[in-house]
């Protein structure tokens, strides 16, 4: 066990932590040079595209220091975007220390410092490590500067490196291995091993992924998960190269994986504690977080017919994103669904991208909604974040949404850019620190609707991409609050109605019949697009019918090619929804996520 | 439609033109050195289909141009069908002609070779018209033609006309019909012009010199169209034919939309024959040179499936003012559904049990049956 460390690298989106990470990698050998290729723990298309890490993915390093000494270096690798603080919480738990890598050139950001604080909470040793040095603007003696006054760390103590360049990579494997402490724990002891992630294979059902800080645990054994009490003959331990490796056995202070046949996919929670069912522990570990949804959304199959294999997708997905709840919902216009909640937007993007790529699912998801708190004029307290269940407005005696307070770091030339665009989305009770010369941090009160709109994407927009960005719950405020309902041919899309603030409604509605008018195909009839509150009209437009469709010639060699146009418009078809008798793309549904900025 | 109908059509497919169109996409080759070849490759042709089909209810010598077959080539054509197939006693016999190849000679022989219906290519009585669309013939040559094959004794005339043609007046149009008209044809195709890929017209309009017309104008002309003749006592029957009486249907043509199997010889031609269908090489060096192998120039085959075939029977009958059956609804209950709005709209008419587009219906026939689906 003395040879064993169990880390983290944390960093501001962008600071290159999966580029460390594959440096890692590949200087113990696990792969050669042919076969490296950049990010490789991102092993999602998705992280692959937007260069940022989702699923934590865990590698065991064998590594050995120039005294010769074998070590067993476990790299997990955490999420890096403000919406998985959950997963980072789960990481952390795994771990006795971090890397916490800054960007030479760009300094500390906003998450760096939450990343931090996260890492402190979980008592963790902490590493700093300046990267991206090689690069041009790179300005370490600012950051070392940076990392004394912000982060309180002993800047002495700061390591330099480029990953992308492989410059000092030896010296972050020294420090890993003789200024982290080797994980505490005695083999002897009762099993209890903390789930930290968990993923759901065809073949073999869940592959658990756990640390363990008691006891051990081989094939064979009965474990038992001590949420439910479920117990499992396992099947098979082993470690994570770069694929699953078998053991014999997992013990106190390793990292590694447990197969047992776990076949229910609710049966795994990630946080819970493993113990064996003969000799079983006495409490659970503590340390884990539980997710609080802060965006909800419905998704439905694009086909109803679809809804059995959307059913086993959303559980096997939940496996995956511990971050992730639902429950069925129902639509008139969509049909069955689900109601879901999500860490944040991205959160939602990511989901619904995963939910298409990895189980091939056709969706449609609606707009976002947050959850809003209603107190009745009989008394009753009422909580909504679904349109659907909006409370006849004659009945609401007050109405309520929820505030945050952000947190934005930027540098100072774009102060009045951002302090525009907070003051329009409603913020208010703003507070600003100077944390280094030349740059500003802000903080605002502004609704969570606001920003599940489109803040993050305006504020990237109006400084440039040089923002940070961080938001936490402070409380449900008093608003004057709305709901708009779209018709199409006067028909209500109920799945397309959404609660705003009275002063949005107008603005919302317009910004969705003109989005609808754009993607709704021409058809054969005049269909008309309105948004209302209650029976009043606030937005309206028009898709003017085609007149004509039609082919002057059709004879014996004209026949195939037509059916086979009729056949793939059919297919094309099957990915509309029908309300009324209008086709409404998929894409429909989406573009109304899109915002103006857009 | 009329008499005959479950008997299948024959279609030889002439692939030479003196000079090809620019807007057409048929296919045709200008080199008429090869007529004899391809004749014989005919023959080997015909006979690979002569057990599986034997009696015709209506042969279609269309083109490319056949009426520049000469008289020995057409005749030699002739006896070569006849050689392999027989025929219906009240076949219909229809050769496609260019008013500039119609000379009493030609007609009369036509005649004796037992063509009994007249398909003439005039496409417009305007002469700015037809310069802009390269046609060889010119409006005085295409009423000579008509007078020819009348003095043969035709009686069975069908005039090919287009329009929508950029440039063309309204008037012109109307004075087109109208000339049209007074050869009392018994039948007539009224063709808007489609711009199709690959054809000349088609690298025009990419490159914005042609412009098509708007289709509110389209719409406007088509329906000027279809009331004109009606007034006139022509049966609007298919999107773009209209018939003097049940009679003068295009009887051959009117399989197709039938679903009624048919075989087609020569470069490029397609054959169905109500479970498969297949095509030919279009090119006819490579007809000719496949079949002087020893294999038959077909280039692809499909077997239809039900499905298939139902979705046809649908898709054609959306184009004919015969419409389908009520029962149709059966298979596609997703019709039930939608019929209601499209009569209410007057694009569909239900009568004696069947589901009938109207004339507005017929510039839509490309969309009716996907909502049916």
């Amino acid at each position: 066990m003395e040879r064993i460390r169990n880390f983290s690298i944390i960093a501001h989106i962008d600071h290159g932590k999966s580029t460390l990470a594959d440096r890692l990698i590949q200087q113990v050998g696990l792969i050669d040079e042919r076969q490296f290729h950049d990010q490789l723990l991102d092993t999602m298309d998705i992280e692959q595209e937007r260069g940022i890490t989702i699923k934590s993915q865990t590698c065991s390093l064998p590594f050995s220091n120039d005294q010769g000494e074998q070590f067993e270096l476990n790299l997990i690798d955490t999420p890096g975007h403000v919406d998985f603080s959950y997963e980072v919480s789960r990481a952390l738990a795994s771990c006795e220390g971090v890397l916490l890598l800054v960007d030479a050139a760009q300094g500390v950001e906003a998450q760096t410092l939450a990343n931090l604080y996260a890492a402190m909470e979980h008592d963790l040793e902490i590493i700093p490590v300046i990267n991206k040095i090689d690069l041009p603007a790179a300005d370490v003696e600012r950051v070392k500067e940076e990392i004394e006054i912000e982060l309180g760390l002993d800047s002495d103590q700061a390591l330099q490196c480029s990953a992308k360049e492989g410059i000092g990579i030896r010296e972050v494997f020294e420090a890993i291995t003789k200024r982290l402490p080797p994980p505490a724990g005695e083999a002897a002891n009762p099993l209890s091993a903390l789930i930290f992630d968990a993923n759901y294979d065809s073949f073999r059902g869940t592959v658990v992924s756990c640390r363990v800080f008691e006891g051990s645990v081989k094939t064979g054994d009965t474990i038992r998960f001590l949420s439910n009490g479920a117990t499992y003959k396992v099947e098979e331990v082993g470690v994570f190269r770069l694929k699953l490796e078998r053991r014999s056995r997992l013990s106190a202070g390793e990292v590694g994986y447990i197969i047992a046949g776990i076949k229910t996919v609710s049966d795994t929670r990630v946080g819970d504690t493993i113990t064996l069912d003969s000799n079983p522990c006495d409490e659970a570990l503590p340390g884990f977080k539980e997710a609080k949804s802060m965006v909800f959304s419905s998704i439905y199959p694009i086909a109803s017919d679809d809804y059995p294999g959307l059913v086993e997708a959303m559980e096997k997905y939940e496996l995956n994103d511990a971050a992730f709840h639902y429950q069925k919902d129902s639509s008139a216009a969509l049909g069955q669904g689900f109601r879901c909640g999500f860490l944040g937007l991205l959160h939602l993007e990511i989901v619904q991208e995963r939910l298409e790529r990895e189980f091939n699912q056709s969706i449609i998801m609606t707009a976002p909604s947050v959850e809003y708190r209603f107190v009745l004029k009989n008394g009753d307290k009422v909580t909504v974040d679904n349109p659907l269940y909006y409370p006849e407005p004659t009945e609401i005696e007050t109405a309520l949404e929820p505030y945050v307070r952000t947190t934005i770091i930027i540098p100072e030339r774009y102060m009045g850019a951002v302090m525009k665009l907070c003051t329009e989305r409603r913020g208010i009770n703003s507070r600003f620190n100077y944390p280094t010369p030349g740059r500003i941090e802000i903080h605002f009160d502004m609704p969570l609707a606001e920003i599940v709109y489109d803040f993050y994407d305006r504020l990237k927009t109006v400084t440039q991409g040089y923002g940070s960005f961080d938001y936490e719950y402070l409380d449900h405020r008093e608003s004057d609050l709305v709901k708009v309902d779209i018709l199409v041919n006067h028909e209500p899309v109920d799945a397309l109605s959404l609660i705003v603030h009275r002063d949005n409604a107008r603005p919302r509605g317009l910004h969705i019949c003109e989005r609808l008018k754009d993607e709704i195909p021409r058809q054969m009839f005049k269909i008309i697009i309105q948004g209302a509150i209650g029976g009043s009209i606030i937005a309206r437009s028009t898709i003017n019918p085609f007149r004509k469709d039609v082919t002057a010639k059709c004879y014996g060699g004209d026949i195939t090619r037509k059916r086979k146009l009729l056949e793939k418009q059919k297919k094309g078809k099957e990915r509309m929804k029908m309300v009324g008798a209008v086709q409404i793309p998929q894409k429909a549904f989406v573009s109304i996520l899109k915002t103006e900025s857009e | 439609m009329c008499n005959d109908i479950q008997s299948p059509g024959l279609y030889i497919h002439i692939p030479f033109c003196v000079r090809k169109c620019p807007y057409c996409d048929f296919y045709s080759s200008e080199d008429t050195q090869q007529i004899d070849s391809f004749l014989d490759a005919l023959d080997h042709e015909a006979r690979l289909y002569q057990e599986q089909f034997k009696r015709f209810g209506s042969l279609y010598i269309g083109g490319g141009t056949p009426s520049l077959l000469s008289a020995r080539a057409c005749t030699r054509l002739l006896e070569i069908i006849k050689s392999h197939f027989t025929f219906t006693e009240s076949v219909e016999v229809t050769l496609e002609a260019n008013p500039d190849d119609i000379s009493p000679q030609k007609a009369s022989l036509y005649r004796d070779l037992g063509i009994n219906r007249i398909s003439l290519g005039i496409q417009s009585f305007d002469d700015e018209v037809l310069k802009f669309l390269q046609r060889r013939h010119t409006a005085d040559q295409a009423g000579r033609a008509v007078s020819i094959i009348r003095e043969a004794g035709f009686d069975n005339l069908a005039l090919d006309l287009m329009y929508a043609v950029p440039g063309q007046s309204e008037s012109s149009w109307r004075d087109s019909l109208q000339q049209a008209l007074r050869c009392t044809p018994e039948h007539l195709s009224c063709y808007q012009l489609t711009i199709k890929k690959q054809t000349p017209f088609h690298t025009l309009k990419t490159s914005g010199t042609l412009k098509p017309l708007p289709d509110d104008a389209q719409e406007e002309l088509f329906l000027q169209t279809s009331d004109f003749l009606r007034k006139n006592g022509y049966i609007h029957y298919e999107i773009s034919n209209f018939a003097k009486n049940k009679a003068c249907y295009a009887r051959h043509n009117a399989n197709y939309w039938l679903h009624v199997p048919y075989l087609g010889l020569g470069p490029s031609a397609h054959s169905f024959d109500g479970t498969a269908r297949w095509w030919n090489n279009a090119s006819v060096s490579k007809y000719i040179d496949l079949i002087s192998h020893g294999t038959a120039p077909v280039q692809k085959r499909e077997n239809l499936s039900a499905d298939q075939r139902r979705l046809e029977k649908l898709l054609l009958g959306m184009r004919t003012r015969r419409g389908i059956e009520l029962d149709t609804l059966s298979a596609y209950p997703q019709g039930k559904t939608v019929l209601p709005g499209l009569v209410e709209k007057g694009l569909l008419e239900i009568f004696e049990n069947r589901i009938q587009p109207t004339t507005r219906g017929f510039l839509v026939a490309d969309s009716l049956p996907l909502l049916f689906l």
